[in-house]
């Protein structure tokens, strides 16, 4: 027999009480995964951000457009290799809980600056040629069983009317934190309409996407596009890819210090549970802790038998809950409209947060026993009544 | 026979807020090696307070206890765990065996602090089971065994790192009486067969009868011996 064995004993001898601790951390475990997976995919955005674009976007609002006309002035900016745009379309795909991105684009230049949507050549050239046609991120086509061929009819809000776009192409992403869950339309078959129906909303674009060669000179080159429209109907704010993304989530910031706070908050619970579930068991054990101290275990065993048992039940707990997460955190991807998180994943950070927390619930749930154990005289452990 | 045992002017008091209780008053006393001593006296009259100074669970207030040549006195809380781990064996009223752990386990426990090999230790624990008639009783938990046999046990754990000396406080305090005479007679086989110092705490006179010296202690005070 080895320690381990009588750690291991220990553990099991409330088996009821045990399995309830180790429920509550589990419990708890998959709680924290999905705050942080929640909070993480709020950041997808911007960790999937390039550091060589910039955005440009009125400087007023994002919501207000900017002129077609800035393009030019824009790509004649040294430094500036390519110059692309892209405009909000919204309208509502068969009925408004089905949210995903709807973009009308430069089709000629979008996926240049945009290499980490990954499309067919085929798949490419048709989508330049076709302008009622229509590229979808594979997230998309997967949950509204989409193919290649397939009419998608949006009805339009920003663009009033009824738009018939056919599937040309079917992206896939790049990385892990790459946005599959776009739908991309022909900027050009948008403003041909605004022309017929609403002249005075034609030739504006959402923002401008600018590919610059050196990120270094992003400051520079953003000052530069800034200067250049100051003082006319239309000034821009130019800011990095990640800076546009972070001041989308600024305006959700109260909700994810809120989730922040509570997905530690369930860590500080979870340690009470054991502490507690620690606490009894080693007010219990009181006079066999003496009977150990009198064969000879000195401080050191101690520690490693109450130290033990509470990281055998934190880890078990944790292990469980963490396993248990990925199938969860799963299952509340599908049913979460796909653009509200276009990257809904655990990620490895909240694994290791999750490790963390379960190992130092472990540690902190033992430190009150194990200083009982050690400061309680043997002949006071033995006359102790429990 | 030499003095395995040398307490020396031992005194003993517990602080209760700021009041002083004696309860031990500059007792000396000497148990020669391969004795057999009971010590007797009335609820509070000190013999568990001097049995747990002998075998180094508590510290005097005042005094020397010296065993086998070393002042365990001046040992530090590790050091004297050390010692005990090595020097002496406990026999409990309540037993207090682990009840998650086998009779095995149990008796196990003490060599899981010495650097035995697997087979030596098992070897080392059967025999101390051999030895207290409880062979074949290995693999029973403490539940299992009635309480003679947990008392046999508890005694099995006391010998298996072969200690020189054996204290037990009140070993038949909470056994029928056959249960008592057999742990007696155990606790006499070992003193004589296996020449173990046996200290004995006990209130009952038959118990005691199977020491050879009895001591007497009463509101601190050694008062007498017999023979």
């Amino acid at each position: 027999m080895k320690i381990l064995k009588l750690i291991f004993k220990n553990t099991l001898r409330h088996k009821l009480r045990t399995f309830l601790t180790i429920s509550g951390i589990t419990i708890a475990i998959i709680a924290f995964g999905i705050l942080r997976t929640v909070v993480t995919a709020w950041h997808s955005g911007v960790e999937a951000s390039s550091a060589n674009r910039l955005i440009v976007r009125q400087a007023v609002s994002f919501i207000f457009p900017l002129p077609f006309s800035y393009r030019d002035k824009i790509a004649s900016i040294p430094g500036v290799k390519e110059v692309t745009f892209a405009d909000w379309f919204g309208g509502t795909y068969i009925d408004e809980n089905n949210f995903f991105a709807r973009l009308g684009v430069d089709a000629n230049t979008f996926f240049d600056v945009y290499p980490e949507y990954l499309l067919s050549k085929d798949e490419l050239d048709t989508f330049k040629k076709e302008r009622n046609s229509c590229v979808i991120g594979e997230e998309i086509a997967k949950k509204y069983h989409l193919k290649i061929g397939d009419v998608m009819t949006l009805t339009g809000d920003i663009y009033p009317g009824q738009w018939d776009f056919v599937v040309c192409g079917i992206y896939k992403p790049k990385y892990q934190t790459t946005d599959a869950t776009q739908m991309i339309l022909h900027w050009d078959y948008i403003d041909e309409r605004m022309k017929q129906d609403m002249p005075s909303r034609a030739g504006d674009v959402g923002w401008y996407i600018v590919e610059i060669s050196d990120p270094s000179k992003a400051a520079l080159i953003s000052q530069q596009i800034d200067k250049m429209f100051k003082d006319s109907p239309a000034e821009t704010k130019t800011e990095s890819e990640s800076s546009f993304q972070q001041g989308f989530i600024q305006s959700s910031s109260a909700i994810i210090s809120s989730m922040n706070f509570i997905s530690f908050v369930i860590i500080g619970i979870i340690m009470l549970v054991l502490g507690n579930t620690m606490i009894m068991a080693a007010r219990e054990r009181t006079r066999e802790y003496a009977v150990l101290k009198t064969l000879g275990f000195n401080g050191k065993h101690l520690i490693a038998i109450i130290m033990g048992e509470s990281l055998m039940i934190s880890i078990l707990g944790g292990g469980i809950g963490l396993i248990l997460t990925y199938p969860v955190v799963s299952f509340f991807g599908e049913i979460i409209p796909k653009g509200l998180f276009p990257v809904f994943m655990v990620q490895p950070v909240t694994i290791i947060f999750a490790v963390g927390a379960a190992l130092l619930t472990g540690v902190l749930a033992a430190i009150f026993p194990i200083q009982k154990a050690l400061r309680t005289k043997i002949i006071d452990g033995f006359r102790f009544v429990g | 026979m030499l003095d395995i045992i040398k307490v020396q002017n031992v005194s003993k008091s517990y602080w209760r807020n700021s009041l002083e209780i004696p309860v031990l008053n500059n007792i000396s006393l000497d148990i020669k090696e391969g004795e057999f001593l009971a010590l007797m006296g009335p609820s509070g009259s000190g013999k568990t307070t001097l049995l747990n100074l002998i075998s180094g669970i508590d510290k005097p207030t005042n005094g020397k206890i010296e065993i086998n040549g070393i002042d365990i006195t001046k040992l530090g809380e590790s050091a004297l765990a050390k010692w005990r781990a090595n020097n002496i064996g406990f026999v409990f009223q309540f037993y207090n065996l682990i009840p998650v752990l086998t009779a095995f386990e149990n008796v196990e426990l003490p060599l899981l602090l010495t650097k035995l090999s697997k087979a030596e230790k098992r070897q080392h624990v059967e025999t101390a089971l051999n030895i207290v008639g409880l062979g074949d009783r290995m693999d029973y938990y403490p539940k299992q065994l009635s309480g003679g046999q947990e008392q046999r046990v508890a005694i099995a754990r006391a010998i298996v790192t072969d200690p020189i000396i054996l204290v037990a406080d009140e070993p038949t305090g909470d056994l029928d009486k056959n249960s008592a005479d057999e742990i007696l007679i155990l606790m006499e086989r070992l003193n004589k067969e296996f020449n173990k110092t046996i200290i004995m705490v006990t209130h009952d006179p038959h118990a005691a009868s199977k020491a050879n010296i009895i001591r007497h202690l009463e509101k601190g005070d050694l008062i007498r011996e017999a023979v």
